[in-house]
């Protein structure tokens, strides 16, 4: 027998075969293990970036004690676009799809969030319609995006069924979508200023379907899980983090609501004329993932219920004012197609502003809305030219995926799973 | 009693006199900068002083600013105030060839990750990090493309030119 050769840790049995797999034994003993692999009693286990227990491109180095984790190094980064140095090349229009590509489970709130951004530096006053009829797509927004999360959370504790059942009204929400703005997924919905053109009544039309089935299939929805057995014991007490803890690591939003603290940006800094609505802000105790879903579901019935007022607010509006879809600010919202070719000063500005000829007033502003996930926070730099000097985009999901480690360690493998669906990780806010 | 811009930056001048200036107000949050030597004290009196509690971080990123030589990089700090509902901005500037800044992550968490995402954009070294790496970028990277030297088109393109962004 040949003597082993220093460093290789494999020992070479004495194997009675023949041929083939004989030598493929000799080779074996030139494989040389990392040291300290063979005393170690953990395990490093890589799931990720893609991986069908993660909704989305994320890795995950863990090292696990049989199926506890011990410690996990999350890395980030897979599907990084640059977003904030490309805005720095566009004109402020521009920027709007680039935004719906942050968090694309709710990017009308993201577009929003931006076109907000930009009025309150422009310092734009908007008809109160338009305000109503974006609130009404940002909560259709918000509970599309906490339809998902939820349900993936099902999905994820091993009931799919509530997964299938509400993606049809997902689809309806997209439908309504559809109508206002052409488009589904990355919307690229509504102009600074307004919108582009009034909701149809087709709008208005599914908006009323959504108002009178949803609710009751929320219900079924939430008498599929809140007080399952096999789902409370999967949920409760899993992923939890205290109320300083989740504020030190810059939680916002559902996941810091469950934790116990009421910070909601509409609340706190109404935009779009929040101050008018009437809704509660619901919150958690213990910041688990049980308290998770059940933040997210009340604040689902809230969406429902502010809906319904813009809704009836918009109705009160009568002649003119019933038409108004958009403020008048020739500098930054585009004229009607029918008038650039008749009108001359149509023309103009359809001319200025698709070729960004409108300068932009020295400054800076941090602005912020809620997102499906939390503050999503846009902080613009000008230094008086045509685009951004600086643009920065405050990713909620960034912010609080580091504390992940914190919030699985010591606890199963299969709890972390159920962890990460209920931070509603989304790879497009993470990764900007 | 509520907490305004006035008391905080009135406070914030009885502590540490002049070493903290260029108080301003835009859309109705204050402002002000100091050098970045003292920016963990400064960050560690807004949070531990009770009558200003600034115990969020909101946000933290970097500017570049080419041409203020000596002062090319910037560091953003936004603090939230949750109870009294007041927001906060400070900056910290530090030269283009001395880029250590000390880390915040000792009191907030949540600038761990920010931190390296400032680090990897622009190039700002966090002194006493806890794991200073890249973190949206590949590791190999040897530029920091955030800032304004590193382009973002082609270079050798010629049909677009600054001109049309209007600083040409």
């Amino acid at each position: 027998m040949k003597c082993l050769e220093e460093g290789s840790l494999i020992k070479r049995v004495n194997y009675k075969s023949t041929g083939a797999i004989k030598n493929r034994m000799e080779q074996q003993t030139h494989i040389t293990l990392p040291k300290g692999s063979i005393e170690k009693t953990t395990t490093t286990l890589n799931i990720g970036p893609t991986h069908p227990a993660t909704h989305g491109v994320f890795q995950n180095i863990m090292e696990v004690d049989g199926e506890r984790v011990v410690s996990t190094e999350q890395t980030v980064g897979y599907i990084h676009r640059a977003f904030e140095k490309l805005a720095e090349r566009r004109p402020l229009y521009q920027i709007t799809p680039i935004t719906d590509r942050l968090n694309y489970c709710s990017s009308p709130i993201n577009n929003m969030g931006w076109h907000i951004t930009c009025e309150r530096f422009l310092k734009l006053d908007l008809p109160k319609r338009v305000d109503y009829l974006r609130v009404i797509i940002m909560e259709l927004a918000r509970i599309s995006d906490h339809l998902i999360c939820n349900s993936i959370v099902g999905v994820d504790t091993g009931a799919y069924t509530g997964f299938l059942y509400v993606m049809q009204y997902r689809e309806l929400i997209y439908e309504i979508y559809e109508e206002v703005c052409g488009s589904r997924l990355t919307t690229n919905i509504g102009r600074i200023g307004g919108f582009e053109r009034n909701f149809t009544n087709t709008a208005f039309t599914k908006l009323e379907k959504f108002l009178n089935e949803y609710p009751k299939v929320l219900k079924e929805f939430e008498n599929l899980f809140a007080r399952n057995r096999i789902f409370m014991e999967r949920t409760k007490g899993t992923g939890g983090i205290s109320a300083e803890r989740a504020m030190n690591y810059g939680f916002t939003g559902p996941n810091l609501r469950a934790a116990g603290v009421d910070y909601d940006v509409r609340v706190q800094q109404p935009y779009s004329s929040y101050q008018d609505f009437d809704f509660k802000v619901p919150v958690g105790t213990t910041g688990d993932n049980y308290d998770r879903f059940l933040v997210r579901n009340a604040e689902m019935y809230e969406s429902i219920s502010i809906i319904k007022q813009a809704y009836q607010k918009i109705q009160e509006f009568k002649g003119t004012d019933a038409e108004v879809y958009h403020a008048d600010v020739p500098e930054y919202y585009l004229p009607k197609k029918e008038d650039v070719y008749t009108k001359m000063e149509a023309l103009i500005w359809h001319f200025k502003i698709i070729m960004g000829e409108i300068d932009l007033p020295k400054g800076q502003i941090y602005s912020a809305v809620e997102g499906g996930n939390g503050e999503l926070g846009f902080y613009l730099i000008s230094d008086g030219g045509r685009t951004p000097f600086r643009l920065h985009f405050r990713r909620p999901c960034f912010i609080y995926y580091q504390a992940f480690e914190e919030l699985i360690k010591g606890g199963m493998l299969s709890d972390a799973v159920v962890t990460m669906s209920s931070l509603n990780l989304i790879a497009g806010e993470l990764d900007a | 009693m509520a907490l305004s811009n006035e008391t905080i930056q009135n406070k914030l001048i009885e502590k540490f006199g002049d070493q903290v200036l260029n108080f301003s107000t835009a859309s109705g949050i204050l402002s002000f900068e100091s050098s970045k030597e003292i920016n963990l004290k400064v960050l560690q009196y807004l949070y531990e002083e009770p009558s200003l509690a600034f115990t969020f971080l909101t946000d933290l990123c970097g500017v570049n600013y080419p041409d203020n030589v000596g002062a090319e990089l910037v560091v953003v700090y936004h603090l939230h105030n949750f109870s009294e509902n007041i927001r906060l901005r400070y900056s910290i500037s530090t030269s283009v060839n001395e880029t250590a800044v000390f880390t915040a992550s000792k009191l907030f968490e949540s600038a761990n990750w920010m931190e390296r995402e400032t680090y990897d954009f622009f190039g700002i070294n966090f002194v006493g990090h806890p794991n200073l790496k890249r973190i949206l970028n590949v590791d190999e990277m040897d530029y920091f493309p955030l800032r304004k030297e590193y382009p973002l088109e082609d270079q050798t393109r010629i049909d677009k030119d600054d001109e049309m962004f209007g600083r040409g």
